[in-house]
């Protein structure tokens, strides 16, 4: 039923200073690229992709960013979370060799796809990028993972110089790949998708959301396309008939906002 | 599902005959902070707080549908009748085909059920927004009344050309684990399959006062259900929270049923059936 479950915060993990993970429990199956709606009582409730997938802990990776996040970001262990989902559909792993580029938070919900991806001995490239070296997290659990990890900072303070989709054009020109999977600033994903060839692609957006399971049309784009429902991931295909992809998005009132 | 006009030419593509838009208001209104919608065992709970873009912004979102021939109702929501022969003339200019007064959301504060308790005010509304436009207006009301049919009445008297009856009904939830109302807004809006038999006791004591058509609305998630509510008197019926539960295809499928129903038992015509059930 689409009622928050109430469950307790088992753990909480610094992965920088503006950056932090919760897990609680949750035994409901989840495939990396779905997302919950977070409630956090008395604040706000807020779509979160899923970071951290174990049979029955599960967690989530965010930034404090506004009200609902700083409030997520204070909480402590023992505290009560609301949990409802999983929402969405999530990434699927149709091909073989495979670049993930994450900008931003976007690597947090790419984490579990990569893991996945390597679990199944696919060919994993991975690109993160952030504006500076202090806001980048997750590099060693990539790196773990095996995948082979590129870096791309704004400033130039760690990895490349550069933005991520500079790295990506080299990949891409270097090497056969069958599909781009990428989370992160609109205009980010826009311009990798740009840059595609063709390769087979998936993004996920985000969008204002509301319910979560796709009744009152809050986080709808193109022709009535649910966020929530039929995305967060969408593939190239779909990406083109969406014309507010990397163009606008709405506010809570749904007034336009032009990224 | 009716914020935008993608979304609503999604709706009228699934079998709708006509969308409703999201209630329109003068200037752009956030609405509640989530949890705004739940579900709960037999239905949906919500305290959106008329979230909207304000009408100049949606004016173009009604003009793109128009362009695709659809037949949109404007619903709109003021907090007197200036602003509401303001919303309605600004919805009759982007080209709406009628106008529905909201005048019975029962969570927002100055704004529907507020206005639309009180028969003077009900009347008084009305007959401004009808002598200053020339499409149909309807007149949505709550069940949330002591006597539904007077504000009915009201409201035709007031000139209106149809009763959308019913809208939500005051609720709440407790999570007792957090010991708090899981709304943000605290009382929201009751809708979905538990509310049917008070829409259908709405219509059905409307019908009996009133000699305007009735558009049925509260519950409807079957071809059977939308049967019940002609049988009690409305012409038409408005679907919203069976999308979640029989997905946007819902409006085909309900038509298709009522199709069938009407074939196993001899109808013709949707009009034999409307009000039968009036004894």
């Amino acid at each position: 039923m689409n009622y928050p479950l109430v469950t307790k915060i088992i753990e909480i993990t610094n992965e920088n200073n503006h950056i932090k993970t919760i897990k609680f429990e949750h035994n409901k199956k989840i495939t990396p690229g779905q997302f919950y709606m977070i409630w956090i009582p008395g604040v706000d409730e807020i779509p979160m992709s899923v970071s951290y997938i174990d049979k029955n802990i599960k967690g989530i990776t965010f930034k404090k960013i506004g009200e609902a996040t700083n409030a997520l970001f204070n909480l402590k262990k023992d505290d009560k979370i609301g949990v409802r989902g999983p929402y969405g559909k999530g990434f699927r792993l149709n091909g073989k060799k495979l670049l993930f580029v994450g900008g931003g938070t976007g690597i947090a919900m790419l984490a579990p796809v990569i893991e996945e991806a390597i679990k199944k001995k696919l060919n994993s490239k991975v690109i993160i990028g952030a504006k500076t070296k202090n806001e980048l997290f997750f590099e060693k659990r990539i790196k773990e993972t095996g995948a082979e990890l590129f870096i791309s900072t704004d400033d130039g303070t760690d990895g490349k110089k550069g933005f991520t989709t500079d790295i990506a054009e080299e990949i891409i020109k270097k090497n056969q790949l069958d599909l781009i999977l990428t989370c992160g600033p609109e205009l980010m994903m826009k311009k990798l998708m740009d840059i595609s060839r063709g390769i087979k692609f998936q993004a996920s957006l985000e969008r204002f959301m509301k319910c979560g399971f796709g009744v009152c049309g809050q986080c709808c784009i193109g022709d009535g396309i649910r966020v929530c429902t039929e995305g967060p991931i969408f593939n190239e295909k779909n990406l083109k008939k969406i014309q507010d992809f990397g163009i606008f998005k709405r506010d809570a009132s749904g007034k336009k906002i032009k990224f | 599902m009716d914020e935008d006009a993608g979304s609503m030419t999604r709706i009228f593509k699934s079998g709708a005959a006509a969308v409703v838009t999201k209630s329109i208001g003068l200037k752009p209104r956030k609405g509640y902070p989530n949890p705004s919608v739940i579900e709960l065992e037999c239905g949906l709970l919500n305290a959106m707080g008329l979230p909207n873009p304000g009408i100049e912004e949606f004016k173009t979102e009604v003009i793109k549908l128009k362009k695709s021939k659809i037949t949109v109702i404007g619903s709109v929501f003021g907090s007197n009748s200036k602003e509401f022969t303001l919303l309605g003339t600004k919805m009759q200019d982007a080209g709406v085909n009628a106008l529905e007064l909201n005048m019975s959301c029962p969570h927002a504060k100055g704004y529907g059920l507020e206005i639309g308790s009180d028969q003077k005010n009900v009347e008084k509304i009305t007959a401004k927004v009808k002598s200053s436009v020339s499409i149909p207006v309807f007149v949505k009301i709550s069940p949330n009344l002591t006597d539904v049919p007077k504000i009915a009445q009201s409201a035709e008297k007031g000139g209106a050309d149809a009763i959308v009856a019913i809208n939500t009904l005051k609720a709440m939830k407790i999570d007792i684990e957090t010991k708090r109302p899981v709304l943000s807004n605290k009382i929201g809006g009751y809708s979905g399959k538990a509310i049917k038999p008070i829409g259908i006791r709405c219509v059905y004591e409307i019908y009996k006062k009133v000699n305007i058509p009735i558009i049925g609305v509260g519950g409807i998630n079957t071809g059977e259900d939308a049967i019940e509510y002609l049988m009690a008197g409305a012409s038409a019926v408005q679907i919203g929270s069976a999308i979640y539960s029989r997905e946007i295809n819902v409006f085909e499928k309900i038509c298709k049923e009522i199709k069938n129903w009407m074939k196993t038992n001899n109808y013709k015509k949707i009009d034999e059936l409307i009000g039968v059930a009036n004894l």
